[in-house]
């Protein structure tokens, strides 16, 4: 056998012993548990089942994000604590101006262009005869994982030296319109920026179309038959009818692709790594804590992060809870 | 994170505006729009696929499109990079095991676990429960970022309280320990919301009779509730299956250097990083890599919408 085949059996091995052992534990809890009777069967059961989770959430989440929280105000090596330092970095650095500008940019036009894109789909698609094959395929790249994402779109943005033949796709629409000498669109500065959001985007505008259509098609007949009744028609009938039945559905998705594109992280890594003026929050809180081994500003900027995802969740909840009163 | 999403899709009687819009506003530059927007959003990935299938000297000279003017395929970049070659020595095929072991457990681990503590939530309540339930809403949208550092010192160097250690440090190199773990903890938010909301419309009335015959909680879940979730349980694990293959976050954090446990996504983020000039054989890598989770999505799209339409909110 080659060492790749052993190697592999290995893993599967190690696989197999671990969820042998989690899933016998598990039974034998599940057994022991169901022996038991009178008082104690309920509290039993109780602990059984929600035991492990609290635990794990406990562990995994609760506590991490305190610690976090205290370091963010803790020097590089997680000692002295140093005040409001880190923040002031984050908020004063020149090189974060231009990320926290970058991560603004993210969270304002990425929600509202997929969120946008995808409700006009989702309207005209409605209307279409055949709508499950269009439906899959701009849904598809939702499968796609962001670096994978990020190969495809480069290969899109691809560069050549003038003079030789062009490899990108978008260079070669380029020149189409005549451009003789497609620039390397990765590098131009504050530009580039706009040409990353494209690949979140295409990923995301799926979501948003499937989501929302499904909004559209729960409006009820008779309020729409109604509405044209009264003579409402084409775009008069989508502002006055379609817009204000689907509102609650559309705040949630633009707060969905809100608070996933503020820790969007992946797509800027693989494209740039941050150069060329393209990093962004997320990003720079992995290269201070993983790269540059500096605790105090990762945990500042894994804060601020936090710090921003709250007042999209309360607006969320505001608008829910204003959705369900009516 | 969207009930009201999730009672719309209850309320929706099909077809019902469909066909009357559709009267009313059916025009063929709709329909041109669309196709147009369809196209746009194929095109990258088919430019990656055809890519993928030409000669490194062809790939590298002038775009795909033009493979349908010189006619050269080749499944060559593909044993290159599957087993490692001249141009990138190391091959993928260890990752795309890696990501499999990682994957598997990291979707049934937390699926057991969350669906248990579902059941306690929804049907067992207590003092207190509330309070847990609704911190589990609450955590889906703190940000991964902010449970790295602890959590990873955490593995590393266990929980000790006066010397005596209360966790003690886990997995080792090689193993994948850290990784299963990560993924259980950051998943339960997520799972417990959506297969709660889901059992806890299971009618009240199939559960009296079991409780009439003097059955428990243990045996009502096992026998009642849990086949009955089924649907919630699949659009779950497909929504989990996605977002731990796709993963790149918890994978370089817990298994960033370590080329014997991480996934497919560090591999090519690295080799796009030294390699990216090598168009044909990333391009081939990059396919390997997608095209799991795109037989998932074709095979099981039903299920994942419905998972999505139900909450979609992840750290």
């Amino acid at each position: 056998m080659s060492p790749f085949m052993i190697e592999t059996l290995d893993k599967f091995q190690q696989m197999g012993t671990a969820l042998a052992a989690f899933f016998g534990v598990l039974l034998l809890v599940f057994y022991l548990g169901s022996k038991t009777s009178g008082r104690i069967q309920t509290p039993t059961a109780r602990l059984v089942m929600l035991g492990p989770a609290v635990v794990l959430l406990t562990a995994g989440l609760v506590v991490p994000a305190i610690l976090t929280t205290i370091s963010s105000f803790k020097d590089a090596n997680n000692r002295k604590f140093v005040g409001l330092a880190n923040f002031n970095w984050v908020f004063t650095n020149p090189d974060n101006l231009v990320t926290l500008r970058n991560t603004a940019l993210w969270v304002i036009i990425t929600p509202l262009v997929s969120t946008g894109l995808g409700l006009l789909l989702a309207v005209l698609i409605d209307r279409m005869k055949r709508e499950s094959i269009p439906k899959s395929l701009i849904f598809m790249p939702m499968a796609i994982s962001f670096v994978g994402a990020s190969i495809i779109w480069s290969l899109v943005y691809e560069y050549t030296e003038p003079g030789s033949e062009q490899i990108g796709l978008l260079s070669q629409l380029a020149m189409l319109f005549h451009v003789d000498n497609p620039p390397n669109w990765i590098l131009i500065p504050f530009w580039n920026n706009f040409l990353l959001m494209v690949i979140f985007i295409w990923i995301q505008v799926g979501f948003a179309m499937v989501v929302l259509s499904a909004a559209i098609k729960a409006i009820p007949v008779d309020v729409v038959e109604a509405a044209m009744l009264d003579g409402a028609t084409g775009g008069r009938l989508f502002r006055s009818v379609t817009i204000p039945m689907i509102r609650g559905t559309l705040v949630v998705v633009l707060t969905t692709i809100m608070i996933g594109v503020l820790k969007v992280f992946d797509i800027v890594r693989t494209m740039t790594n941050g150069n060329f003026g393209t990093q962004v929050l997320a990003n720079e809180m992995y290269a201070q804590s993983f790269v540059q081994f500096d605790a105090g500003r990762g945990s500042a900027l894994a804060v601020v992060l936090f710090v921003g995802v709250i007042p999209v969740v309360i607006y969320n909840i505001i608008q829910l809870r204003r959705d369900h009163a009516r | 994170m969207s009930a009201s999403t999730v009672q719309e899709e209850k309320a929706a009687a099909p077809e019902a505006v469909s066909s009357a819009v559709r009267r009313n506003l059916s025009s063929p530059w709709a329909s041109f729009f669309v196709i147009v927007i369809t196209i746009l959003w194929t095109i990258p990935t088919f430019g990656l696929f055809v890519t993928s299938l030409r000669p490194s000297d062809k790939a590298n000279q002038n775009g795909w499109w033009n493979a349908f003017v010189d006619h050269t395929f080749t499944a060559d970049n593909y044993s290159q990079v599957i087993t490692g070659g001249d141009v990138i020595p190391q091959g993928i095929e260890q990752f795309f095991i890696n990501s499999l072991i990682i994957t598997i457990p990291a979707v049934l681990i937390p699926l057991a676990i969350a669906t248990m503590a579902a059941y306690a939530l929804a049907w067992i309540p207590f003092r207190g429960s509330t309070f847990i339930f609704v911190t589990c809403f609450a955590l889906q949208v703190v940000p991964l970022q902010m449970a790295l550092l602890p959590l990873l010192q955490l593995f590393n160097k266990g929980w000790k309280v006066n010397g005596v250690s209360i966790i003690p440090p886990i997995g080792g190199h090689g193993t994948y320990y850290q990784l299963w773990i990560a993924h259980t903890m950051f998943a339960l938010p997520l799972a417990i919301f959506l297969i709660h909301n889901f059992m806890s419309q299971i009618p009240k009335d199939l559960m009296e009779a079991a409780v009439m015959d003097g059955a428990g909680h243990l045996r009502i879940f096992r026998t009642i509730v849990l086949p009955l979730s089924i649907p919630a349980i699949a659009s779950f694990a497909i929504f989990q299956f996605l977002w731990v293959w796709n993963d790149l976050l918890v994978a370089l954090t817990f298994a960033g250097g370590n080329d014997q446990v991480a996934p497919m996504t560090v591999y090519l983020s690295n080799i796009k990083g030294t390699y990216g000039s090598a168009l044909h054989l990333v391009t081939a890598g990059a396919f390997v890599s997608i095209l799991m989770p795109l037989v998932v999505f074709f095979a099981l799209q039903r299920y994942f919408v419905r998972g999505l339409l139900a909450g979609s909110v992840k750290g």
